[in-house]
């Protein structure tokens, strides 16, 4: 890779981030202006909300089993045992089903985005596109951005439920305790404002997956080889975004909820 | 060869002044990264006329075909396509304005992940043109490509050769008033790039269309200028009488080395152009 000096390399940094924003500020406005190009969202939803379930149940599931094995050692020592099922849902709700259902998908999903769309700029498909009169970004970003938003909403929810349940089973078939107790536990833990927080995380991690992985996806350049830094950037970026995002989004929910 | 296909579609630009260049260049330059690829480039392109490309690789060729379609704009000079300025077009009118130009690509750009029929049809998918319609407008767009057998395949079943002529049906499907072939025969065998150049002089000599081509093989270029397409028969021909020995006027060449025009002119003052550098480059 050719060194640059700082001051080009700062350049390429704000011009990289003022490209970002212009994307994601055109794909937002798309969304909420015609035309839309719904069959393309429909496909989308598909492949990102009906394609990623399969590693969303297992990666809540197994999120849960292992909280509630790790929190019983702990809460024994306070004779909180009982508390499991509150520290479960708690976790799962708030922290780890939006930010881990975020990172899978990205993951899977963000990598797809900017290979797909990576191939297709290598190939002119994407400058053919634009040559046919049909703007990519409203035929292309904006199905992807809303399918993610809206599908990883609903993706959020599976995980968190499959991660109580994970927990609810380690719970009562390994560490032996009540069954009823542990679902009331949880559901009594839970109040609005934990609610609230664990569902908007998903729709800032859905806008940052969709909008990071075409970015790097319409930026491709070099070929094959650039398809594949292209897929690395984009899932790199999109799952940093998501944690800082997470953080920024936890200090407001506090703010406003006040826990 | 089957007959042409007709210009439905698109409505055509305002033909009510003759007189205006179909595409205009005034000073246009334009640099990647530190490295200057056009500079100061000043050309026209009359109504119904073909102005062939050539030049060897890297000169630039492909980026004048792509600030002509406004998919990338100069950093200085102006350039009108159909009398407008689109420099500073805005992104959306652009949009417009393409309806009326058709583009074949280097490496033919179809959508891999459509069939060839719904790639021919894309513009009219766009135009919510009825299926029936949209239908029988790609079988007639094939035809005219002779390969209305490969409708229902996708671009990964097709050769290099049928790519190519899908992407000429598909630029062709709306009448545009303008067509831009960059390096349509690029990477062909001999006898593929033959037939690709003669749907590009069916196309020129039945539908008259305003046309752009780059290429950097001399005998693509010299066919195109010293053929013809007999549309009563049906066949390619070399026209031996009228005047300019039967070289049609119409087809201009543009010669571009290190990012400047050393030529533009008709194919006989190309022939007996004096420059050594072009005298070295066609022979």
């Amino acid at each position: 890779m050719a060194l640059v000096s700082p001051d080009v390399y700062i350049k390429q940094r704000i011009a990289a981030v003022q490209e970002y924003s212009i994307l994601s500020g055109r794909a937002i406005a798309d969304v909420f202006t015609g035309p839309h190009y719904w069959a393309d969202v429909f496909t989308q939803m598909d492949s990102i909300g009906v394609g990623s379930m399969p590693i969303i149940v297992l990666t809540g599931f197994f999120t849960g089993c292992v909280l509630a094995l790790q929190s019983v050692t702990a809460l024994q020592e306070f004779g909180a045992v009982s508390m499991t099922g509150s520290l479960v849902s708690l976790s799962m709700v708030k922290e780890l089903g939006p930010v881990l259902t975020g990172l899978m998908v990205s993951g899977r999903n963000a990598a797809g985005m900017a290979s797909e769309l990576g191939s297709m700029k290598v190939t002119e498909q994407i400058d053919a596109m634009r040559a046919l009169g049909t703007d990519p970004v409203r035929k292309l970003v904006a199905p992807r951005l809303i399918a993610t938003v809206f599908m990883l909403f609903f993706l959020t929810i599976i995980a968190d439920a499959f991660g109580i349940a994970g927990g609810a089973l380690v719970a009562v078939y390994l560490l032996g305790l009540n069954g009823n107790l542990y679902l009331h536990n949880s559901y009594r833990s839970l109040v609005h404002g934990d609610i609230v927080q664990g569902l908007t995380k998903p729709l800032f991690s859905g806008l940052i997956i969709a909008t990071v992985g075409c970015y790097f996806g319409m930026k491709t350049t070099g070929g094959t080889q650039g398809v594949g830094r292209a897929t690395t950037q984009a899932v790199v970026v999109s799952s940093v975004f998501i944690i800082i995002v997470d953080l920024l989004v936890t200090r407001a929910m506090i703010g406003i909820f006040g826990s | 060869m089957s007959e042409a296909i007709p210009s439905p579609g698109a409505a055509t630009m305002d033909s009510s002044d003759d007189k205006i260049p179909v595409v205009e260049f005034k000073d246009v330059s334009i640099t990647f990264d530190v490295k200057p690829v056009l500079q100061n480039i000043s050309f026209s392109v009359e109504r119904g006329q073909t102005l062939i490309l050539l030049g060897p690789a890297g000169c630039g060729k492909s980026v004048l075909l792509k600030l002509a379609n406004g998919l990338l704009g100069p950093d200085s000079g102006s350039i009108r396509i159909f009398g407008k300025e689109i420099t500073t077009m805005r992104e959306r009118d652009l949009y417009a304005l393409r309806a009326h130009i058709g583009m074949v690509f280097q490496e033919s750009a179809l959508f891999d992940s459509l069939s060839v029929e719904d790639n021919v049809a894309y513009r009219l998918h766009e135009e919510h043109v009825p299926v029936d319609e949209a239908h029988t407008r790609v079988v007639e767009a094939l035809k005219f490509v002779e390969l209305e057998q490969a409708i229902d395949k996708f671009p990964s079943e097709l050769s290099g050769g049928m790519r190519r002529r899908v992407s000429i049906a598909r630029a062709i499907i709306s009448g545009p008033d303008l067509i831009l072939y960059d390096s349509p025969t690029g990477g062909l065998d001999p006898i593929t790039s033959t037939t690709i150049i003669e749907l590009v002089m069916k196309q020129r000599d039945v539908s008259h269309t305003t046309s752009l081509l780059v290429t950097h093989r001399l005998q693509d270029a010299f066919t195109l200028a010293t053929h013809r397409y007999d549309a009563a028969k049906g066949m390619v021909a070399l026209p031996k009488d009228g005047p300019n020995h039967g070289i049609d006027d119409s087809t201009k060449f543009l010669m571009l080395n290190e990012g400047n025009v050393v030529f533009h002119g008709t194919t006989e003052e190309l022939i007996h152009s004096e420059d050594p550098w072009i005298k070295e480059y066609l022979e």
